[in-house]
């Protein structure tokens, strides 16, 4: 059963080929309400997959702060670095 | 390790931008939005329950008028709770941590309170000045007091909610440096600092929740008084 030929810049990214990856990457929205429409919809693919379930659990918002805090400590490094208690290890 | 005792406090940058923008969005983050169907996810109800009943007891001693002030209060009690609390996290930074934000919220607040008190009745308002049944010579005095009592309420509630922050955020960080550098030499003086970490970290989560409530709580006795 063959799929039906679908532009490349219209496929979701797990189905890209390697070699269309350029051709995919150059036809994609990089305009501001472009992204925020791409963020948006990351978000609303979160949230009805974890939160908007009827017996959602712990674990959707548990997600949410655990990737909160890896973010802190990434913009956080840079001050973090200098808090050492020896200065040569 | 003295001097890196304040630099949790300091406004983050990264690549030179300010991440305070990002930290004051996180709430947004964290909240569903109601669903068009009848019967919403459990968060939704949570939420639901919480802002219900936050409601109900903040306005039931405010009249009808004053009524139209919830919207605002139930922003600010979630807006701070959520930001008190998120700042008890590892790494994360707390906007609350700094005064000029809890100026902000508070000066406006208590300045729109008294312009519509003096409004809506100035002789009332003005009346709050003077309790009742005091003694004549002691009335030019007390009229200052209480006008000084007035204006110093922004103030001390943007202080308020700053110190008790800071001091709970500064606490935990020397208490567990102090258990750290005991670890090895003296355990059980360690295992002691490590208790009242412990003890520390539940008064911190229970005084982030209480002192955005005594935020907006006092606001609404403001409003009341105005209303």
């Amino acid at each position: 059963m063959a799929d039906r030929p679908v532009p490349v810049v219209e496929k979701r990214l797990m189905d890209v080929k390697l070699g269309e990856l350029g051709t995919w990457m150059g036809g994609r929205d990089f305009t501001p309400n472009g992204l925020l429409s791409s963020v948006r919809r990351g978000y609303e693919r979160y949230y009805n997959k974890y939160i908007n379930v009827k017996k959602g659990g712990i674990g959707g918002l548990a997600m949410l702060l655990a990737g909160y805090i890896t973010l802190s400590y990434v913009w956080e490094y840079n001050h973090i670095k200098h808090d050492r208690w020896r200065k040569y290890h | 390790m003295t001097m890196n005792l304040f630099n949790q406090f300091l406004s983050p940058t990264f690549l030179g931008l300010p991440l305070i923008a990002i930290a004051l969005m996180a709430p947004c983050l964290l909240y569903p939005s109601p669903a068009p169907w009848w019967q919403s996810n459990r968060w939704m109800t949570l939420q639901n329950w919480f802002i219900g009943s936050f409601i109900k007891q903040i306005l039931s001693p405010i009249n009808t008028k004053g009524h139209s002030w919830a919207l605002l209060l139930a922003t600010l009690m979630v807006f701070l709770i959520t930001l008190n609390t998120l700042g008890l996290l590892p790494y994360t930074f707390t906007p609350t941590t700094q005064l000029s934000l809890n100026m902000a919220f508070a000066v406006p607040l208590w300045l729109a309170t008294v312009i519509m008190g003096f409004r809506n009745s100035p002789t009332h308002a003005l009346g709050h000045l003077l309790p009742e049944g005091t003694p004549t010579p002691l009335v030019p005095i007390l009229i200052i007091i209480e006008s000084i009592s007035l204006l110093i309420r922004p103030l001390a509630l943007g202080v308020r909610l700053t110190a008790n922050l800071t001091a709970g955020h500064l606490l935990i960080q020397l208490v567990s440096s102090a258990a750290f550098s005991l670890l090895l030499s003296q355990t059980t003086a360690a295992s002691l600092a490590v208790g009242l970490l412990l003890l520390l970290t539940i008064l911190e989560i229970a005084v982030a929740m209480i002192q955005a409530y005594v935020f907006v709580l006092l606001l609404s006795l403001y409003l009341q008084e105005n209303v």
